[in-house]
């Protein structure tokens, strides 16, 4: 059950950023890379999201599509939690609120997240994804996760 | 059914249009169901390669949130039509469960407010009975006209 969670820890203790991709079978699909956030002089993970043809809404914007913009915030706010390694389950998303900002141009983009609080059951974590200069994110997200035993069905 | 969703569906042909030829939407296998008078659904079949956890076999909560942003998203051009541009403003998602390993999973969207500037769409994500969603959304985006007066 918690697998995922020890292969994280492993590749935290091993420095291996580079593997978390494979552990994600929709992660490794989109093409999402970590590294560490430069910025954060720490224990930030920093994801990166380099640019392909098939991340595009549609042809005839050009634009990254938006669901996708979601869902890499989210990819990168689960995976700074289970780097943080405060948790014995994994996190189970309640629920996750994205702000768009500005188009996502057809481009590299980068995202990292933030733990507002981190409580023994439930994780606020805040997000931000963007292209150049990280002072001006393309979307913004925050949203709350579990981190308790799973429910029976 | 409000006046703005009944006047015949004008974004019919653009709705479709979105699903056939978006490349990520492609990528995904994400694909239109049912466009009904104003509400719309839309799929993504399971596949190992959308997997979240591969001990559960759950699909990420990213396929969620881009099922039912484009789905949302259609259902607001549904109402506006083929001249307007759309944006997404911003989409909250909340995860009532976990959808079920080993299914497609459907959204049904709907425009239940269109505004001058704004379009409100609620959005629900279910396997087999949309009165029994795994998640449940609301949304809202900016109509991109050409400036008129206000007078």
């Amino acid at each position: 059950m918690a697998e995922l969670l020890e292969q994280v820890r492993a590749a935290r203790q091993a420095g291996d950023y580079a593997g978390l991709t494979e552990l994600v079978p929709y992660a490794r699909l989109l093409g999402v890379r970590f590294e560490p956030a430069a910025e954060a002089g720490g224990d930030g993970l920093r994801g990166r999201l380099p640019y392909r043809d098939e991340l595009v809404g549609l042809p005839s914007t050009g634009s990254l599509h938006g669901g996708l913009l979601g869902a890499f915030l989210e990819h990168v706010a689960i995976m700074q939690i289970l780097w943080n390694g405060e948790s014995r389950y994994l996190p189970r998303i309640v629920n996750f609120h994205v702000d768009y900002l500005r188009r996502g141009a057809p481009e590299e983009t980068f995202a990292a997240a933030e733990i507002r609080r981190q409580g023994r059951r439930i994780v606020n974590v805040h997000a931000s994804a963007w292209q150049g200069e990280a002072q001006r994110p393309v979307a913004a997200a925050r949203g709350h996760f579990l981190l308790t035993p799973p429910e029976g069905p | 059914m409000t006046s703005a969703q009944e006047a015949a569906a004008p974004g019919r042909e653009e709705v479709q249009r979105l699903f056939e030829r978006s490349p990520h939407g492609a990528l995904i296998g994400l694909e239109l169901v049912d466009l009904g008078g104003v509400t719309l659904t839309a799929r993504v079949p399971y596949s190992a390669q959308l997997v979240g956890n591969p001990q559960t076999g759950y699909l990420h909560g990213g396929v969620i949130t881009t099922l039912i942003d484009q789905t949302s998203g259609a259902a607001v051009m549904l109402a506006t039509g083929a001249e307007e541009r759309i944006v997404t403003l911003d989409l909250r998602v909340d995860h009532l469960r976990a959808a079920e390993a080993g299914r497609d999973v459907y959204a049904r969207a709907d425009c239940y407010r269109l505004a001058r500037e704004i379009a409100f769409a609620w959005c629900v994500a279910y396997e087999d009975d949309p009165e029994r969603p795994f998640a449940t959304s609301m949304s809202a985006f900016m109509r991109l006209r050409e400036e008129r007066s206000h007078g």
